[in-house]
């Protein structure tokens, strides 16, 4: 068992950023691990732009944004440990972790930050009746093959869902020369961004389905065509709006879940709205010096937020390492109001705000000309007005931290969202 | 020529052929697929059963109470996963009291050891998730569960390990006598030769049954679909609880599975096409619906896999079992529908002895019995892993991150005597790709495993033999001008 001050479990995007924040706040030992060979995360195999507009006003593709922060990692010389498996986090911030290298071992860290980004919905969760052939992939697999090692998983290819990564995969596919026969999307409006949607399929005419979804796979061996039907407002298949279409290949971009499975070993709370851990706006779990960020704690649209927001993780974990203190429980609850979904943090300790508050959410429906407000103790603290807001697309709503002297002693906070 | 012939490397074709493995016989198993365990042995219900649902004095009742004496110690044996975690047939009405009762009658008649009704109170304070209609249910702590694929594909390779013949790809299409033996041809063109043959090919052993004999058989797929749940829930049910069985079988239930996940199924369904394994929405629809009755709270969110298995339902109502009076030599194992995967270490055994008889073999002495397994990181202790590292760093690199499965594990699964040639095949043998992401992250690697160890070029890497390739050529290689 080795004594360290931070442990940091994964390699993304969101650990890297923690990494950077925790050693530049002053922690000398802290130890990131990650799963793969490289580190990165997904971005590895992101080889579009559209990275770091926000942190780096440049448009990036995702290895380069990547190595930003790997090369910080490196200059600071941040201890990195790849092809390393956290198999166990403990309550009492035990970590145990395996690699080829270094085989079985134990630290007892006295900060622990969460960074093991999120999985794929699969064709199971959704319950796609039909036949079960090769050819069925989750969208991120596909861009692995294609853009890091090479293979292409399908000639003719249809698209269910319309999240982010299926939609900068239905452009992916066609460069390489596969056709992109359709995408298919259950809701009325597009889970992606509207850059990608205009991007990635309208630029390259490929139909966006909205309101359908694969009632069918066909093929025993290798998938041979779907059947694809509309929904009605229930979402459940209109009989008689049945077409058929014959690919090789269905892939499947229908949501990210939150990688939460060393979470709950730690005996972390999760949220329901985000299947991510409830933290308060240092964004400390549940459970005291464990903190989450990135799209373990809730699935983020860009990854500038999410090296925004694992940055202040880094910092806060640096500073409970540090001081160690046991610090008063957050009294200030966050709650969704109207059109409101998942706010993070989901409690603030008012006493102790130490930087600027970003409460960040989506709407539960398509907004027009909407507004958003926050109340503490139905008190109107904020207002901003949007001209649309989507559930694709998060909304991010910062309070100034000198806010909050004022509402000392105060109960509940809530974000709600009209048209 | 070979001594016997065993068709089909089912959980059924592989019971025999170990068991006849214990005697001094050459033996050779032909399987249509590319792998053992690819029909209704990888997509059934798993459960061991106490044996109170077929009428006493029937194969069903015989061999379900043998084979279930049988089974915890093969299970040992092998060393494959095995728990004994009571079952349950829940009632939900007073007509359903009654049909308790009459199962209890038959199950005590048959040797069906402990069972008793249990009452709402007991029922609940047994398993608090259950449905709150139920009011009482038939308690049977013989009851168990395994892993079906798992225990077949050990089997297998222990029976490979004591000198049975694998051939895969090997769809049998005749079966002749011939000179007091028998002839088989597959359809690849392979011709085979043997003194007796077992038919233990599942859905397809009422064909090889009326080539040899006039007394004809005819079995119907009966499909039944699942559905899996994540261990996340695991511990929500300890037994499994079935409702009270129908003439369509035993209805649905759920289960826990001995790896942690929970299963909700079967539909029963008859249907025309034997290879017709697909999941439908009105069958998924049903099992939604019975799960919810079954489960209080039953979570729809934790669905991770559907899938549908054929059970092979025989036209006689029962298992048809041994030589035909008209087919001496030929030994069927036929019509192994529900409890065919209980009854199959006590099928095993009896037609082993069947057969060694008729051929005069005596038994070996140099049969061993336990396997050589590699080591299963995921339920190893922390010592385990230390020892199991020190050996091989390889355990150290979990590939499969949801059912933490390590590289050695794979590569161990792809280098043994009947090794997974496919991802599927890894899949079973292993549980990589079996979890909440379903491959999605280690897809890519076990790939490239299967590529290194078997020398393939990624695009002939399929999911299960066949046509199921899982990519196609490199996508930037341009043809030349």
């Amino acid at each position: 068992m080795t004594d360290i001050d931070i442990v940091i479990i994964g390699g993304g995007p969101a650990g890297l950023a923690a990494a950077v924040a925790a050693r530049e706040a002053g922690c000398d030992r802290l130890l990131l691990f990650e799963r793969d060979e490289v580190l990165g995360g997904i971005l590895p195999q992101c080889i579009h732009t559209g990275f770091g507009l926000h942190v780096f006003q440049e448009e990036l593709t995702g290895p380069e944004y990547a190595q930003r922060f790997i090369d910080r990692v490196h200059a600071l010389e941040i201890p990195v440990q790849c092809g390393t498996t956290v198999l166990d986090v403990t309550r009492d911030r035990v970590v145990t972790a395996v690699s080829p290298m270094c085989g079985l071992r134990q630290f007892r860290a006295k900060a622990i930050v969460l960074a093991m980004g999120c999985r794929e919905r699969t064709r199971g969760a959704l319950m796609i009746p039909g036949w079960r052939p090769a050819g069925v992939y989750t969208a991120g697999l596909a861009q692995r093959w294609v853009n890091r090692e090479g293979w292409m998983p399908g000639r003719r290819v249809v698209i269910l869902g319309s999240g982010d990564i299926g939609l900068i995969m239905a452009r992916r596919m066609m460069f390489e020369g596969a056709k992109v026969l359709a995408c298919v999307e259950l809701m009325p409006y597009s889970s992606g961004l509207t850059r990608n949607v205009v991007q990635c399929l309208d630029d390259y005419d490929i139909p966006l389905m909205l309101s359908h979804t694969v009632t069918d796979i066909h093929g025993r061996e290798r998938v041979e065509g779907v059947t694809v039907a509309q929904v009605d407002a229930q979402r459940m298949p209109v009989p008689g709006t049945e077409q058929r279409f014959d690919c090789d290949t269905l892939l499947l971009s229908v949501g990210l879940i939150p990688e939460n499975e060393l979470s709950k070993a730690a005996g972390v709370e999760l949220a329901e709205a985000t299947a991510g851990p409830v933290v308060d706006e240092s964004l400390q779990t549940s459970v005291s010096g464990i903190f989450a960020c990135g799209n373990v704690l809730h699935v983020h649209d860009l990854v500038d937020e999410v090296t925004r927001e694992s940055a202040q993780a880094g910092r806060a974990a640096a500073a409970f390492a540090r001081s160690a203190a046991g610090l008063p429980p957050p009294a200030l609850r966050v709650r969704d109001g109207a059109g409101v979904r998942g706010v993070v943090p989901q409690a603030i300790c008012a006493e102790r705000v130490a930087e600027d508050v970003s409460l960040m959410f989506r709407p539960t429906a398509v907004f027009k000309d909407a507004t958003a407000a926050v109340k503490i103790d139905r008190v109107e603290v904020a207002r901003q007005r949007f001209r649309i807001l989507t559930p694709g697309e998060m909304v991010k709503l910062t309070l100034p931290k000198g806010l909050f002297a004022r509402f000392k002693g105060a109960c509940e906070l809530t974000v709600e969202v009209t048209e | 020529m070979t001594d016997v012939i065993v068709i089909g490397a089912g959980v059924i074709g592989c019971a025999v052929a170990r068991e006849l493995a214990r005697f001094s016989l050459r033996v050779v198993v032909l399987e249509k697929a590319r792998d053992v365990a690819e029909g209704a042995t990888k997509s059934n219900s798993a459960i061991v059963h106490a044996g109170h649902d077929a009428p006493p004095d029937t194969h069903k009742a015989r061999f379900n109470v043998m084979g279930n004496a049988l089974f915890e110690a093969l299970c040992r044996e092998l060393d494959v996963p095995f728990r004994r975690n009571t079952s349950l047939v829940a009632a939900f009405s007073p007509a359903d009291l009654h049909a308790l009762e009459e199962l209890k009658a038959r199950g005590d008649k048959s040797g069906v050891p402990g069972l008793h009704i249990a009452k709402r109170s007991e029922v609940r304070a047994l398993e608090p998730a259950i449905g709150r209609e139920v009011c009482a249910a038939l308690v049977a702590p013989t009851g168990a569960i395994c892993c079906p694929y798992e225990l077949t594909f050990r089997l297998a390779e222990n029976a490979a390990a004591n000198g049975v013949a694998f051939h895969f790809s090997c769809g049998v299409r005749t079966v002749a006598r011939e000179d007091g033996g028998w002839r088989v041809e597959t359809k690849e063109g392979r011709s085979f030769k043997a003194r007796a043959v077992v038919n233990a090919a599942g859905l397809y052993a009422d064909v090889l049954n009326n080539q040899v004999s006039a007394e004809k058989l005819t079995i119907t797929p009966r499909r039944g679909e699942y559905l899996m749940i994540d261990k996340a829930y695991a511990g929500s049910f300890r037994a499994t609880v079935f409702q009270v069985p129908t003439p369509m079988g035993k209805g649905i239930l759920v289960t826990p599975t001995v790896d942690g996940t929970l299963m909700v199924g079967p539909t029963a369904e008859n249907i025309a096409d034997k290879t017709d394994t697909r999941t439908t929405a009105e069958g998924l629809a049903k099992i939604r619906q019975a799960a919810s009755r079954l489960w209080n709270g039953f979570p729809v969110n934790g669905v991770i896999a559907t899938f549908a298995g054929l059970r092979a339902h025989g036209d006689r109502g029962d298992f048809v079992i041994g030589e035909p009076p008209d087919a001496p030599g030929f030994f069927n194992a036929a019509a192994m529908d529900s409890p065919g995967l209980t009854a199959a270490p006590a099928v095993g055994a009896y037609l082993a002895e069947q057969i060694a008889g008729k051929l005069g073999a005596e038994k070996r002495s140099d049969f061993v019995a336990a396997p050589t397994h590699w080591p299963v990181f995921r339920s190893m202790s922390m010592e385990g892993r230390v020892a199991a590292l020190a050996l091989d760093p390889a355990h150290g690199h979990i590939v499969c991150r949801c059912e933490n499965v390590s590289e050695a594990e794979i590569r161990a699964s792809i280098r043994c005597r009947i090794g997974a040639r496919t991802l599927d095949g890894v899949k079973r043998r292993t549980r990589a790709g079996m979890g909440r992401c379903q491959g999605g992250f280690c897809t890519t690697r076990i790939l490239a495993i299967l590529c290194e160890e078997l020398g393939l070029a990624p695009e002939e890497v399929t999911k299960f033999g066949g046509g199921s390739h899982v990519l196609f050529s490199c996508g930037k290689e341009l043809p030349l001008p």
